[in-house]
């Protein structure tokens, strides 16, 4: 029984709760709910009218939706929105692509230069990017990249973490199934697509599910690259959006509940493998 | 290996050997572009525009070292390299003392662990932009603001917050670490998770207490963890830019600057006055620090 105890969460029986485990327990309740209050209000605001904002009641009287009514007809936040989502989809596909094409080369091949073009792709780890942001700015105006989907995608296509992450994946992957592969006369990228893609889903889905909420959420890089609203991202075109409003907080509260939304609902959609992936990356990064 | 260079079985072989060269650098063909024209490249230029004079409208200028010697000789640069460690110095410690108690404590905690560790997480995959808005609607005065109204009901004075040039910083701070906490403390229940069992079970037969075999098995196991996170952490708080710039869109920086870290100093000098060279300047100074966190850690693992 003691053993069970400490190594294995079965459910006890109530008789044996200590009061002091309750104690903790609420005392961390309470501190997990000062952590999203924040949050809460910015939901529950943005359900009050200009009216109502001094009250500081967590569920408005009489809830209504005209805020986010007037944000989305009269503000640009749908275009924001699509904006963001074209961005992060396109960004996630090319890392989810290349990072581990690379990764999977660099663990699965042995060839001159391989340590080179590893060493050469990790050092860049090193480099912050507010360091290459001039210069993307000037290659950008150079080429008119300035202003465009493009212009905001460029920087992220890949990206030394991800590749690392991947190589890390495709080294536990075992060298008979690709032998075994050859042998069967496939050629390397379809043993890589077919074969060894399939083995490392778990971090693949981290992958993907952090490269797509970091450029969700992504601001400085959107920020200096585009100038026209139509192009701002979600973030970039809600700080424009607030500084508009100036102190019509119901409003400022409504576009920033807009710009969250979506990673609240992924993040309660894939809670389990965002919490796996922040683990696997934290301790292989 | 000359006899096996000659031997007749080398030539399929060798072909074989070259068709998977070939597809190793048709794999490679296209990242090894892209680092070369998205990552390194923009590195040295970034150090060669640092040795120049430039505002996007004549040609640029080599001025030697001249930007750096500006740099180091304004009160501004001084007063951005002190907010900015300001983060660093106060945040790291605060987010990361909290940030263990809370995984050490939730780590105990069986029923409705995930519902529990997900209210800590939830800030971590906000996006910063949004809520720096949301707190700085929190900071403001009363009636408006929700902490000085809770101040005001309890019979508390008001604090200015965002408006005062002692408490502005701090309060971005929290707003930081508030964003950041969730990520350490899964970090820390992993670390804590990847300690084996065998440990506690041998202490508790040896009648060691909680703080004692939290003191000299949990936290000495947890170094690597826990160096990580100071490292992570300290990178964020030198990077912090989002929060800052939307908690003080109507004076960047402010109020009178102190407030403002280096990338938004970076941010202003390129993208407000056009100071090309003088900007990348700065950035060499933000890699520079970085890079030696970086080499301090490398270095901490190593002597370990």
């Amino acid at each position: 029984m003691a053993v069970t105890d400490t190594a294995i969460p079965t459910p006890l029986p109530f008789a044996r709760i200590k009061p002091g485990r309750i104690v903790l327990w609420t005392i961390l309740f309470i501190g997990g709910m000062l952590m999203i209050t924040p949050i809460l209000f910015m939901f529950s605001t943005s359900l009050k009218t200009a009216g109502q904002i001094y009250d500081l009641r967590l569920i408005p009287q009489n809830p209504t939706l005209a805020n986010y009514v007037e944000v989305l007809t009269e503000g640009q936040f749908l275009r924001w929105f699509l904006n963001s989502a074209f961005v992060a989809i396109c960004v996630t596909a090319s890392n989810v692509f290349f990072d581990s094409l690379v990764g999977y080369t660099l663990a699965k091949f042995r060839f001159r230069g391989r340590m080179f073009v590893f060493i050469a792709i990790l050092s860049t780890l090193m480099i912050p990017t507010e360091m290459l942001v001039i210069p993307w700015y000037l290659m950008s105006a150079n080429f008119g990249w300035l202003d465009s989907y493009w212009g905001i995608m460029f920087p992220g296509m890949m990206t030394a973490f991800g590749t690392f992450l991947m190589k890390q994946f495709f080294e536990t992957v075992p060298d008979d199934f690709i032998e075994a592969a050859r042998m069967d006369g496939l050629n390397e990228f379809t043993i890589w697509w077919k074969i060894a893609m399939p083995l490392v889903t778990p971090a693949l889905s981290a992958l993907a599910i952090f490269t797509f909420l970091g450029n969700w959420t992504a601001f400085f890089w959107p920020l200096i690259s585009t100038t026209s609203k139509e192009l701002y991202t979600l973030p970039v075109g809600l700080t424009s959006f607030a500084v508009e409003q100036a102190i019509q907080w119901e409003m400022i509260m409504t576009g920033a509940a807009i710009a969250t939304i979506t990673t609240l609902l992924v993040f309660l959609a894939l809670q389990r493998y965002i919490v796996r992936g922040v683990m696997l990356a934290g301790l292989r990064g | 290996m000359a006899m096996t260079r000659i031997s007749p079985q080398s030539t399929p072989r060798l072909s074989m050997r070259m068709r998977r060269a070939i597809w190793v650098w048709a794999f490679l063909a296209l990242p090894v572009i892209f680092y070369s024209v998205i990552r390194f490249y923009p590195t040295i230029d970034a150090f060669r525009l640092s040795l120049t004079d430039w505002n996007l409208m004549s040609a640029p200028q080599y001025i030697g070292l001249q930007n750096y010697r500006d740099m180091f000789a304004s009160a501004e640069f001084w007063k951005v390299f002190r907010n900015t460690f300001a983060y660093l110095i106060i945040g790291t410690p605060i987010s990361l003392f909290l940030s263990f108690t809370i995984a050490y404590f939730l780590d105990r905690i069986r029923f409705g662990h995930t519902f529990l560790r997900a209210l800590y997480f939830l800030p971590f995959i906000t996006t910063a932009s949004a809520m720096g808005w949301v707190w700085r609607w929190f900071y403001q005065p009363a009636p408006t603001g929700v902490i000085n109204s809770v101040l005001g009901a309890v019979g508390m004075g008001q604090l200015d917050f965002l408006r005062s040039t002692t408490w502005a910083l701090p309060s971005i701070m929290v707003t930081a670490i508030w964003a950041g906490l969730g990520f350490q403390i899964i970090i820390f229940m992993a670390g804590l998770r990847s300690i084996p069992q065998t440990y506690y079970e041998a202490a508790k037969i040896d009648g060691v207490g909680d703080f004692a075999i939290l003191r000299k098995i949990t936290l000495p196991l947890l170094k690597p963890t826990t160096i990580f996170l100071v490292v992570f952490s300290s990178i964020g708080f030198l990077r912090i830019f989002d929060q800052v710039y939307n908690m003080t869109t109507n004076d960047p920086g402010g109020p009178l600057g102190s407030t403002k870290p280096l990338v938004l100093m970076i941010y202003q000098t390129a993208f407000n006055s056009y100071q090309m060279g003088a900007a990348a300047a700065q950035t060499v100074v933000l890699f520079t620090i970085l890079l030696i966190i970086s080499l301090l850690q490398l270095w901490i693992l190593r002597t370990r």
